[in-house]
Formats: structure tokens, C-alpha cells, sequence
């Protein structure tokens, strides 16, 4: 299969790839996918509680080049935005952005459940309601 | 200078020798004569050429001559010899035992006479990818005309117990067929020592040229016979009709006598590289070496790479021309049932790469291969989530994953 070159980008030189310390009250974790489909992502946020802004986004993925792609992508977009701003996020940007083909959009709404999540998590560790999850 | 791709797919098809293409370039150019025209030297001397490539192969797999009928290739061999001894032999018996490793040459071609009537016994292998010789006595019938068990693996190179498998069959009245399109020119095949009575192989897999093939039919002890499942002009002896590809049949048989020469001599090194590319390999943490590693064709090894996505990784050995047991580029995500039954999980059989060495392969190919597919896998690793919590102890088979 060809890849865009901003794929290849993402894959051969991934931005924000490692963990953040998960105890934090301040950080939020999401764990998506599974082993047996063939991708897991984990996207974790870190917020400025006063600001509402995502400070710091790191990311793991196992799963192939578009996964990955669109993990690191997520994670560039991710900084600087409030969590409403993060929300926002929909999986169309990361298709066009990364010109994902038809077969590969599962992994574009794979990080876009990845941020829902991890921000849900961040507002159950604050008190808030957790998010709902669409199902896709 | 290394030239990159490099080719280790040749399990999937090799290089054409160029002493084969040598022999091939007259009967491309001037000896263009059909060899089944008797009456001018045109047709003469294409015969000779095909004559003469008979008894190279034959002198391969140690049969006459005249048991070797052409085809176009592995895949129509397997189709003839199992329909045709299916419709041959319909008298005796519909019974067919194979094993759930076996090409899809194979296996489909079950199938097709499943629907015709046929019963059809698909053996599973152990974890090694063996049958087991107690289970092929007890799946034996009075009815059982045919048990097809192919040579050596195409995935994971194992070689299956050929000369005990045959003695099973013909103890039952039965017929031995193997698929040899691996084994045939890499591994010593002597039909009468082996007990076969059919045998299918073709030229790309030993440095011959794409679209021949042949099929070994039996013609003493038993005397054998296929039904063609190609009608028309009656070549090879009535069993499969359409004009010879002589070029293709002189390269065959010169691919042939070239194995049967350098055969030793091949193996002795493709297999102290393919051990010492295992060896490097395997020092990385919780990989697995897929199939048996003590019968095992001499070229060939299939690695699993547990906690990388099998994509993502043939992603990063782009350098590496090899296969992988994952077929989720196709958007079916299934991943190879010859690997899954061997009873390899589905993230293993999709984390595996096949390597294939050829008389071709050189040291330095395999020092950049190995090299190669470490970055990728020690880069791959640090990236998955899944290794960091195998490397914190966490039992990953203990997640609720949600699926999507």
C-alpha cells in the first residue's frame, strides 16, 4: 500500500511518543483499541487546571503506520488547545490532514476516541460527569 | 554498494538464474518450433530441447523421464493431480486426505471436488506444524483414494514425514501426493525412496522462469493415471493437452540439472546464513521462531515479533523485500491460517516475517537485514503500549479491550 508522505513523516520521525506520570490529578489517559483488531492507542493529555489548557500530550501506539500517523498527529494538535477546543477534534481532519485512504479512517477515528477518552478520564479524576462515548 | 531493496521473498518467487536464461535464448529466437511437429526440423528440434529437459528433471527427482507431464505451473500440477486422480479413480473411492497447512492450491482444489461429491479429511498439524502419522492411520477408509501432503511448508519451511506418510497410504491402497513447489530443487527428492506417486513442483521457486511447471505422475508400481482437465490435442501422454512452452520447459530442466548440481553446496550456505540471521534475530526479547526448526527446508525461517503490529512493521523493514503473516492490507485484518494453525495467537501470526534466501543472498545482504529488522522492532517497541505494560508485568490478556 502507498502511503502519503505525511504519513511516512509521522511515522519515521513520531512526535510526543512516551508516558506521562498517570497519578497526576492533572493528567488524562486514554487506552483504545485492542490487540486482536490490530491497533491499541494510548493518548495521554496533561491540563493547566487554571487555564483549562492542554499543557503537555504524549502518546503510545501499536498498530500500523496510519495508527501511528494519526496518534502523533493528534498529539501535535493537542497542545495549546483548551479541553473544549480538543473536543472539537473530529476524525475528518486527520483523513484530510493525513489523506488517510477509506481502508485507514478506522485509524483517524481511533484517535479521535483516544483524545475523547483521555479527556474523559481527566474530568472524572476532577469531579465532573464522564463523557459520553460514542460507539463507533 | 548494497542495493537496497533487498530481496528475501523467495519463498514467493527467485531470480531467474542467468545460466537458465542462457539455455532458454535460442528456443525464444530461432528454435521456435512446435514440438509436437513431426514433420520438419523445426519441430524436431523443439522436441529435442524438450526431451532433453525431461531427463534433467528426471535425473532431479530420480524418475523416468516419461512420468513428467508439463503444466504452467504449481498451481495447475496441484488442480491435475488431484481432480484428475479424484475423477480417475472415481470407482474406487471419493475419499481425500490433506492437511490444513497446505497451499491453496490445494486446499481449494479439495474444496472443488468437496462440491462435486468428494470427501475431503483436512488433517491439523502440531505446533510445529507437523501432522501426525497416528492421526493420518485413523482418518484412512476403504474409500480413501488419495492423501495429499505437501513437502515443505511455503510459510515456515517445515518438512513433513514424506516417506512415512506414503507408506500409510499405500498400506491403505491409497495414493501418495505431495506438493514439492518448495522442496523440489532445495532438499534431495527421490520419488521411489519417498514413495511418491504424484508430485507437483515448478520452475520460479529453483531460478527457473514464471509459467512452467510439471507434475510427476507414477507410470510402474503403481502404474498412475490423472483425467485431463484440459481438453484438446492429447499432449503429454492424454494427460494435458495444449501446444509444449518449450522455452519455458528447456529452463525448467536446465534449473533442475543446475539444483541437482549445486544442491549441497547451496544449502551448506544459505543454511549457516539463515541460522546466523535466527541467532541475531532471535536475541531480541520475546520472539518466536515459527514451525519446526529441525525439519526445515535450509533457506527459510518465519519469525514472530510479539507486541509489533505486523503492518507497522513491514512498514519499517522497507528496506527488506519479505513477506508477513498479516494480510491486513487487504481490509480483512485475517492473518495467516497457516500460522494460526500452528496455534499461534492472531497478534503473533500478524507480528511474523517470513524470510527466503536464494543461491543469490549474500553475507552482507543479511548483515544489512539483520540490522535492519532490529531498529525497526526495538523502535516499534518503544512506541507500543503494549510493551511498556509487558515490561511492567501487567497480564494484557487481563484487559477489558473494547472493541471497535
Amino acid at each position: 500500500m502507498a502511503y502519503s508522505d505525511k504519513v511516512i513523516d509521522h511515522y519515521s520521525n513520531p512526535r510526543n511518543v512516551g508516558t506521562l506520570d498517570k497519578s497526576k490529578k492533572n493528567v488524562g489517559t486514554g487506552l483504545v483499541g485492542a490487540p486482536e483488531c490490530g491497533d491499541v492507542m494510548r493518548l495521554q493529555i496533561e491540563v493547566d487546571e487554571a487555564t483549562n489548557t492542554i499543557i503537555d500530550a504524549k502518546f503510545k501506539t501499536f498498530g500500523c503506520g496510519s495508527a501511528i500517523a494519526s496518534s502523533s498527529l493528534a498529539t501535535e494538535w493537542l497542545k495549546g488547545k483548551t479541553v473544549d477546543e480538543a473536543l472539537a477534534i473530529d476524525n475528518m481532519e486527520i483523513v484530510e490532514e493525513l489523506a488517510l485512504p477509506p481502508v485507514k479512517i478506522h485509524c483517524s477515528v481511533l484517535a479521535e476516541d483516544a483524545i475523547k477518552s483521555a479527556i474523559s478520564d481527566y474530568r472524572v479524576k476532577n469531579g465532573l460527569p464522564a463523557l459520553e462515548m460514542a460507539h463507533h | 554498494m548494497l542495493k537496497l531493496p533487498i530481496y528475501l521473498d523467495n519463498n514467493a518467487t527467485t531470480p531467474l538464474d542467468p545460466r537458465v536464461l542462457e539455455a532458454m535464448m535460442p528456443y525464444l529466437t530461432d528454435v521456435f518450433g512446435n514440438a509436437a511437429s513431426r514433420n520438419h526440423p523445426f519441430g524436431w528440434a523443439a522436441e529435442e530441447g524438450v526431451d532433453y529437459a525431461r531427463e534433467q528433471i528426471a535425473k532431479l527427482i530420480s524418475c523416468d523421464p516419461k512420468e513428467i507431464i508439463f503444466t504452467s505451473g504449481a498451481t495447475e500440477s496441484d488442480n491435475l493431480g488431484i481432480k484428475g486422480v479424484f475423477e480417475m479413480y472415481s470407482q474406487k473411492g471419493n475419499h481425500v486426505i490433506t492437511c490444513t497447512t497446505e497451499h491453496k492450491a490445494v486446499l481449494d482444489t479439495c474444496k472443488h471436488i468437496e462440491k462435486l461429491g468428494g470427501r475431503v479429511t483436512y488433517l491439523p498439524v502440531n505446533e510445529e506444524g507437523l501432522i501426525s502419522l497416528a492421526e493420518l492411520e485413523a482418518a484412512m477408509t476403504p474409500e480413501t483414494i488419495l492423501v495429499a501432503i505437501m513437502f515443505g511448508n511455503n510459510e515456515t519451511g517445515t518438512i513433513q514425514p514424506i516417506r512415512e506418510i506414503s507408506k500409510i497410504a499405500h498400506s491403505h491402497g491409497a495414493l501418495f501426493m505431495t506438493d514439492g513447489t518448495q522442496a523440489v530443487g532445495k532438499i534431495p527428492v527421490d520419488v521411489n525412496a519417498d514413495g511418491i506417486d504424484i508430485m507437483a513442483f515448478t520452475a520460479h521457486k529453483m531460478y527457473g522462469p514464471k509459467g512452467v511447471g510439471a507434475l510427476y505422475v507414477r507410470r510402474k508400481n503403481p502404474r498412475v493415471k490423472v483425467t485431463a482437465q484440459m481438453d484438446g490435442g492429447g499432449h503429454e501422454r492424454g494427460m494435458r493437452s495444449g501446444t509444449l512452452n518449450v522455452p519455458g520447459i528447456v529452463g525448467l530442466g536446465k534449473a533442475c540439472e543446475l539444483a541437482r548440481l549445486e544442491m549441497d553446496a547451496d544449502t551448506t550456505r544459505l543454511s549457516v546464513m539463515r541460522d546466523r540471521l535466527q541467532k541475531e534475530l532471535m536475541t531480541l526479547e520475546e520472539s518466536y521462531v515459527n514451525g519446526s526448526v529441525e525439519h526445515r527446508l535450509p533457506h527459510v525461517t518465519n519469525i514472530s515479533f510479539k507486541y509489533v503490529e505486523g503492518e507497522g512493521l513491514m512498514m519499517g523493514v522497507k528496506d527488506l523485500a519479505v513477506s508477513s503473516g498479516s494480510a491486513c492490507t487487504s481490509a480483512s485484518l485475517e492473518p495467516s491460517y497457516v500460522l494460526k494453525a500452528l496455534g499461534l495467537s492472531d497478534d503473533l501470526a500478524h507480528s511474523s516475517l517470513r524470510f527466503g534466501l536464494s543461491r543469490f543472498t549474500t553475507d552482507e545482504q543479511i548483515d544489512y537485514a539483520i540490522g535492519h529488522v532490529k531498529e525497526a522492532v526495538t523502535k516499534l517497541r518503544e512506541m507500543s503500549p503494549l510493551w511498556e505494560m509487558f515490561q511492567e508485568g501487567i497480564d494484557l490478556s487481563k484487559i477489558e479491550w473494547a472493541e471497535h
